[in-house]
């Protein structure tokens, strides 16, 4: 298995920057770029993930079921998370992952029929002084209305069709 | 831009730099007063840089408030094994959102709070432990450490002074148990992040098992000020025992949330009524968690206090990482409980079984309560079990799940009342937040 040459390049360096015999460390950097690529964690990466760090596919296996940004499943090309931890909650963040279930017709950890958009309430992210906030892959927005949010889902649709 | 527009009673020294034109790069950290304590502390001993450190009476600024001079004592610089130095970048308590600022508008602050821990406990090597949600900015982290190598600020031989630092990002994948300092030494290793019993410390066996230094982002970050300008300056600008500035980020019904860079012992009212603009449409404050979501809630009448360790200790509260989260009057605490415990079931690694099935316990029975299905003798119960998992954990999530679980039971029963005559099922239905308009 490979990955881009960018991505061959980081783990390249990445296996160096540990102490000597401690590759086993990059599982959980290598495991979340590579899903960048290949949208999830499946049975073929983890194998590589465990040769390329020199643990055993078990050991891949545990770290995958514990970290909630590891998905064993295909998700949506973007990937839709709504905190709705306190200070959001506050603020309008539950309300506005119930909207978020209506506009886009789905439930948590659901993905459209056409396999742009996947679902998530996720917990505090980090922007709680800019509540309610969405991070759509990775890339964070902040004080998100409903009307906000439409826009936002509204623009990555017309970008595909 | 994620900071505000600096208010009068803001002490900028750690935000000093943000807004200046491109604040991230090199050039114009170098062009204010970057790297100078660094060529300051390398011509210091070991013993001199901790003992500045120790002056400024600076504390851990991640959560627990340790006196981080004395946590970089207990290095042991003589160990026949390599030190290594590891910054806790997985801010994930709920209310907590300043070591983004930190990290995207000044990361070179960071990279030499970290040098100078290196000088200060011999090591070599730094590794910048980043939640996985952050991945914007593990990537300019990780620009600015190649920055860094490139102007030789970073690497063999910095700038001429003999001293070798190497600087790594590492990148979490989703585990708020991870931002537990033992814990995140698991993730590190590439395991599930799982808390250690202490001792030994990760001073101790960390890391691999070598002497680690392990702090938050701030806490380094505060590192270069106080060693250019001195501890006792930096010392001079908090409290007794509570030195400096701090990173403090306001959220919830206020009219100004944001970030804001305060002196320890600031009023906490003022807080909330001048820097954050006070609470939207002329309502009445209900209550306040002071730190994060651990920290057990305070009452409106509870809080014109200043804001530092040991006072918010006394008032039975902690300081805790800076997240302060404001409620108005229109807010339910029972709810609010809710939530925060539907966040520590999810987040609880399993591994004790106190904190485990308590807060599941606490989340299935908070639930029942929301849904109109609580009984009185709920309430006892909630605060039995809240208290049976304190101290019973070996780390600290147990016991941040349940704080805050006893302060609004205790401090809040009424609402728990409501809830059980049916009165609150009904209303809570038809409350509806206003978007809060920054």
């Amino acid at each position: 298995m490979t990955f881009s040459p960018e991505l061959e390049t980081k783990f390249a360096k990445m296996l160096q920057s540990y102490p000597p015999g401690r590759e086993r460390s990059a599982v959980v950097p290598m495991l979340i770029y590579a899903q960048d690529e290949t949208g999830y964690v499946t049975d073929e990466l983890v194998e590589e993930v465990a040769r390329r760090c020199g643990v055993t596919s078990l050991q891949v296996h545990e770290v995958v079921g514990y970290y909630s940004m590891l998905y064993r499943k295909p998700r949506g090309k973007y990937h839709v998370q709504v905190c709705t931890n306190i200070s959001c909650l506050l603020v309008g963040g539950e309300e506005l992952y119930h909207h978020a279930e209506k506009k886009l017709g789905i439930g948590n950890k659901q993905v459209t029929a056409d396999g742009l958009f996947s679902l998530e309430e996720v917990e505090c992210m980090g922007a709680c002084s800019w509540a309610p906030a969405i991070e759509i892959n990775y890339d964070f927005h902040h004080a998100v209305t409903p009307e906000k949010f439409d826009a936002l889902i509204d623009a990555l649709q017309k970008k595909h069709s | 831009m994620l900071y505000n527009e600096p208010s009068p009673l803001e002490v900028r020294v750690l935000t000093r730099r943000f807004g200046l034109p491109d604040s991230a790069s090199l050039d114009t950290y170098l062009a204010h007063e970057g790297y100078q304590a660094f060529q300051k502390a390398v011509k210091m001993t070991p013993e001199a840089i901790i003992e500045e450190v120790k002056a400024s009476a600076l504390r851990g600024r991640g959560g627990a408030g340790f006196p981080t001079g004395m946590k970089w004592s207990f290095v042991p610089r003589n160990s026949p094994k390599p030190r290594v130095l590891v910054v806790n970048a997985d801010e994930s308590e709920p209310g907590t959102c300043k070591d983004r600022l930190l990290m995207e508008y000044d990361p070179h602050q960071l990279i030499e709070g970290m040098m100078i821990g290196g000088l200060a406990v011999d090591a070599h090597r730094g590794y910048v432990y980043i939640r996985g949600e952050y991945r914007y900015l593990i990537d300019h982290m990780d620009r600015a450490i190649e920055e860094a190598y490139r102007k030789g600020w970073l690497g063999k031989n910095i700038q001429g002074t003999g001293f070798d630092f190497d600087v790594y990002t590492h990148s979490g994948a989703g585990a708020y148990e991870c931002g537990e300092e033992t814990a995140l030494l698991d993730s590190i290793e590439g395991k599930r992040g799982i808390p250690r019993m202490k001792p030994p410390f990760p001073a101790v066996a960390g890391a691999w098992g070598l002497p680690t230094l392990l702090n938050n982002v701030e806490t380094f970050c505060a590192v270069p000020a106080i060693i250019r300008d001195g501890g006792a300056a930096f010392a001079a600008l908090g409290t007794p025992k509570n030195g400096g500035t701090r990173l403090l980020c306001i959220s919830g019904h206020v009219n100004k949330p944001g970030v804001y860079e305060i002196p320890l012992g600031f009023p906490m009212m003022k807080a909330i009524n001048e820097l954050a603009g006070g609470i939207p449409g002329g309502r009445k404050l209900k209550a306040v968690i002071p730190g994060g979501s651990s920290c057990p809630v305070l009452r409106a009448e509870e809080c014109d206090i200043p804001m530092d360790y040991d006072t918010l200790m006394k008032a039975g509260s902690m300081l805790g990482s800076g997240g302060m989260v404001v409620m108005d009057e229109t807010t339910c605490m029972v709810r609010a409980a809710l939530r925060i415990m539907k966040f520590y079931a999810h987040e609880s690694c399993g591994w004790c079984i106190p904190c485990r099935e308590g807060t599941t316990w606490l989340r299935k029975i908070l639930e029942r309560i929301v849904e109109g299905r609580g009984q009185k003798s709920d309430l006892p119960l909630l605060g039995d079990l809240a208290k049976n998992m304190l101290g019973r954990t070996f780390c600290a999530l147990g016991d941040a799940a349940a704080m805050p679980t006893i302060s609004i039971v205790e401090k809040f029963p009424e609402e728990f009342e409501a809830y059980f005559s049916g009165k609150a099922v009904e209303s809570a239905a038809r409350h509806e937040p206003a978007f809060v308009t920054a």
